[in-house]
């Protein structure tokens, strides 16, 4: 039989543990399992296999798929062809790491505690912000669980939502937020791409139950907002600022702290996680220090040992479900552990000066691609903003063709955006990181140019 | 006194660097031509300066101040911690599956949607239900999801229903979801035998109940033997049953949850389909239910139309979306290859395998502490320490003594309806010298107890850091390092 070899007890080590206790056989362990639910088949499940033949079914699924290492991919959209350093996978993949459960046990866990601690302190120094949580599933819960703490701690029942946040995420954000009565509305794009402010105050200041204003910057089309003094005003009528930032995008442009966000969330996949068709990636939350307690989910925090030695424990535990139950912030448990630690050591082997040179080079070259782009007959920027490392233009047929035309000449193309805004007919978003070269933008331009 | 274990920032030297990129090869902008001053950021990016060489060296070292499946025993009581097999990790990472975008469309990763395809299969016959989602991505993201989708049957319905019932043995995920969903939570006390009282549900049950959540075999390791009885209750009053899926393990290839009456379930790949839990995540908690609430899941579901798969986003009843894209993929492969390896008798044998070391547990270590509810159990049980508190050291102790021995604690204080509970689960990965050496271990502490208390109460001795003050890290919480002024 396969799978044997995860299985240790032999037969007489089974008939000898069995007798230890008085049982005649295993099936008189499942008799309280009533006779009318007991399966008297065996499942029907495909043949098992062994190793290698799994390896061989597995490869043979793989190979099915058109992967990035053979592609070159200009599709963004939430999701990123950053390049990973090699040592990244290594060291996430020390199995003292990877096989261990959420650390309860702190004195066998400094490790991964001591991990995380620096992960939140990573982010905080990222965003700007005073502190950050263990992690949440991703972009779109974090800026969720966001919403909903911005809810309690104003006291108040409705969110104003940039329909320049990933569409993806305003969906996750309806089913997180309105079963429990909390009301989700769209504030509008300018012709410019970026959120209308002017009316996102107007509605603050006369609506009272107004507990935040979510933006996305840079927003899906990948314009840059440019919040000014909006928090102070927002703070005025009693309104937090949530924002869902590109971690990328932080070593350059204005953080978080600075124009005076209470809450900063985001997709940490960039930072070093495989693309892996969309998970496992992490959601990461910021705050200032007086949402502290509010924050969802683990916390680690700086104690002492017995013997005075500086060590590191889960913290601040009577938010979370397992203490707090039906009253805890959240009903988060397993997160997104092995993800953060991911982008820790990416942060760390960036440091300050990598982390600003794969920003430079993303907006570098999405420029570059954006001007060759929009030089060709019938392709036109739609939003004038500034841009960062992605772009929305108007295309000369269906993106849906165009993309199929792009993958015959080894291109993964951009996103087709008239599923999600109906308003933008024959439109795409693409995506320009460090990890495209002249040649392979240039490429792009050459096919784009032979497509109709 | 030992020195403190370095942090990174601590180990920050101006100059250097871990990585290696090459220039940019476009034509440069000057930046103030992209960027205008206003969006800059000002204050410094403090971020660490290392060489590779010291990030390798301190992650190195902090792994080895972390006990993983790998190290030794961990029988963590309804986390099912066993082997995490190595070629689910080499899967994962095959480029075809690890180097793929989620929105680069159907027809270029076939073989991911047919894995997904297959996998849904595998489950549909493990756990007898209809239909899956794996866009959740653990199991209280599962609970929370599962319940939108209650909620969204009986709305269809016209009724308001909004009170869950939940056992007051279970998870804490529980109540905590039910909160999230803006419904109320009604704790059903258990019986004398640790089970669910049907005279008890009976008496709640009315046209308020939503939901009754339940985890079967329960969290005290017993199996809920009046299921069918629960769940024609249930049912009668118009109310769903939701399976929390943490305890599968005990009863795969024996019995199903589908056949037991339940509506709803969720599955923790991280726990029963041997997906490791990375020190915390990422899991996968995918979400089965039956024919009637399947049009309600979550939109898109992977589908199948002759020999081409797709993903299906034409479902106008759906409750919505959970996660930015398909949940935790990468996790599903790792889980999808455990299933293919073990087949139909390999799963059953780790049920099998699973159930009968914890009653050789059970067996072993019933005469040294107290048993509050009686075997046999199944794949996990709960022993209580008050005996030993009584005599100066309690479960949270136990624990911490245990880490001398190398093995990892059972979880301690849970379930709540246990004073001093010990759960325990040792999972069929384990030999039996490995459960002897554990049961030596407990006999040692419990006879400490007896004759030098203090000293169980002061460990651990022999672990990078002795006992951790939880009291003082919440009562002055530090949560990040700060360069000294």
């Amino acid at each position: 039989m396969n799978g044997q070899h995860y299985l240790p007890l032999t037969d007489p080590v089974l008939q000898e543990m069995l007798a230890s206790f008085g049982a005649a056989s295993i099936e008189d362990l499942f008799r309280d399992i009533p006779p009318a639910i007991q399966l008297t088949r065996e499942l029907d499940l495909p043949p098992s296999l062994s190793e290698p033949e799994a390896l061989a079914h597995l490869r043979h699924l793989a190979a099915k798929n058109m992967n990035l290492e053979d592609y070159t991919c200009f599709l963004g959209a939430g999701a990123y062809d950053h390049y990973i350093p090699s040592a990244v996978r290594h060291l996430t993949h020390r199995s003292e790491f990877y096989t261990a459960y959420t650390p309860y046990q702190a004195e066998i866990s400094q490790g991964i505690l001591q991990a995380i601690f620096e992960y939140q302190t990573l982010i905080c120094q990222l965003t700007g912000l005073d502190v950050a949580n263990a992690s949440l599933y991703d972009g779109a819960s974090a800026l969720a669980e966001g919403a909903v703490m911005a809810c309690g701690a104003t006291g108040k029942r409705k969110v104003l939502v940039s329909r320049g946040i990933n569409p993806q995420y305003r969906q996750v954000l309806k089913s997180y937020l309105e079963v429990r009565g909390l009301e989700v509305n769209e504030v509008l794009l300018t012709a410019g791409g970026q959120t209308n402010l002017d009316e996102a105050l107007r509605r603050s200041e006369q609506d009272p139950e107004t507990a935040a204003l979510l933006l996305q910057t840079p927003n899906f089309f990948g314009v840059i907002e440019e919040p000014g003094h909006l928090a102070d005003t927002l703070h005025e009528h009693g309104t937090l600022l949530v924002v869902s930032v590109d971690p990328i995008s932080l070593p350059l442009l204005k953080t978080p702290g600075e124009y005076g966000a209470d809450i900063a969330t985001g997709e940490g996949q960039a930072l070093g996680n495989p693309l892996s068709m969309g998970g496992p990636y992490l959601g990461f939350l910021a705050a200032r220090e007086n949402l502290l307690r509010r924050l969802p989910g683990r916390i680690v925090g700086e104690t002492r040992d017995a013997s005075g030695l500086r060590g590191y424990v889960l913290t601040l535990q009577t938010r979370e479900q397992h203490i707090r139950r039906e009253r805890a912030t959240s009903n988060i448990c397993s997160n997104q552990a092995l993800n953060a630690l991911t982008a820790a050591v990416y942060m760390a082997l960036m440091g300050p000066e990598g982390m600003k040179t794969v920003a430079g080079h993303c907006l570098q070259k999405a420029a570059y691609a954006r001007e060759q782009i929009c030089a060709l007959p019938g392709y036109e920027l739609i939003f004038p903003g500034v841009h960062f490392k992605e772009f929305a233009v108007t295309v000369t047929g269906s993106p849906g063709e165009m993309n199929e035309y792009l993958l015959q000449h080894g291109i993964i193309g951009p996103l087709d955006l008239e599923q999600a805004y109906p308003e933008l007919p024959r439109s795409a978003l693409f995506c320009v990181t460090e990890k495209r070269s002249k040649a392979e933008i240039d490429t792009l331009v050459r096919v784009l140019e032979g497509w109709k | 006194m030992n020195a403190a274990f370095p942090l990174i920032f601590e180990k920050d030297r101006p100059g250097r660097k871990g990585f290696s990129l090459p220039p940019c090869d476009v034509p440069l902008k000057p930046l103030e031509e992209l960027l205008p001053q206003e969006c800059l950021r000002k204050s410094r990016l403090d971020l660490p300066r290392l060489s590779e060489v010291d990030v390798v060296r301190h992650y190195t070292a902090l792994s080895r101040r972390n006990y993983g499946v790998d190290s030794g025993f961990y029988p963590l009581g309804s986390c099912t911690m066993k082997y995490n097999p190595k070629i689910n990790e080499d899967v994962a990472a095959l480029a075809g599956f690890a180097s793929i975008h989620p929105l680069q469309g159907d027809p270029t990763y076939q073989g991911a949607l047919e894995l997904l395809y297959n996998m849904e299969q595998c489950l549909k016959e493990i756990t007898g239900m209809e239909r899956y989602s794996f866009q959740t991505v653990a199991g209280a993201h599962g609970e929370l999801t599962g319940l939108l989708i209650i909620l969204a049957y009986h709305r269809s319905r016209g009724e308001k229903r909004n009170r869950v019932l939940i056992p007051d043995s279970a998870h804490g995920t529980n109540p905590a979801t039910v909160t999230m969903t803006g419904c109320e939570v009604l704790q059903l006390p258990s019986n004398d035998k640790g089970l669910v009282d049907t005279a008890t549900l009976k008496a709640h049950l009315d046209e308020k109940t939503a939901a009754l959540m339940l985890t079967n075999p329960n969290t005290l390791g017993l199996f809920e033997k009046d299921i069918l009885e629960i769940s024609r209750l249930v049912h009668e009053a118009g109310g769903l049953l939701y399976y929390d899926g943490a305890n599968l393990n005990a009863i795969m290839g024996h019995c199903r949850p589908g056949d037991m009456g339940f509506d709803v379930v969720h599955l923790n790949l991280h726990k029963t389909f041997s997906t490791p839990h990375g020190s915390g995540g990422p899991g996968s908690g995918p979400l089965g239910v039956t024919a009637r609430l399947e049009s309600f899941l979550p939109y898109p579901v992977t589908a199948k139309d002759g020999d081409r798969f797709f993903l299906d986003y034409q479902r106008p009843r759906s409750i919505g979306k959970v996660h930015s894209f398909f949940g935790n993929f990468g996790v599903v492969v790792k889980a999808y290859t455990y299933i293919r390896m073990m087949g139909a008798r390999g799963l059953k044998q780790a049920s099998d395998d699973a159930v009968l070391n914890a009653n050789y547990l059970l067996n072993c270590l019933k005469d040294i502490y107290h048993v509050p509810y009686r075997g046999p159990c199944k794949h996990e049980f709960v022993l209580s320490a008050k005996l030993q508190k009584k005599r100066g050291a309690g479960a949270g102790d136990i624990a911490k003594a245990l880490l001398d021995y190398g093995l990892h604690p059972p979880t301690v204080y849970f379930p709540l309806i246990v004073e001093e509970a010990l759960m325990i689960e040792p999972t069929e990965t384990e030999n039996k010298e490995t459960l002897d050496h554990f049961v030596e271990a407990l006999k040692e502490i419990a006879a400490e107890i007896e004759t030098d208390p203090v000293k169980i109460k002061g460990a651990p001795y022999s672990t990078p850091v002795r006992r951790l003050d939880e009291v003082l890290a919440a009562r002055k919480p530090v949560v990040r390092w700060k360069k000294e002024p």
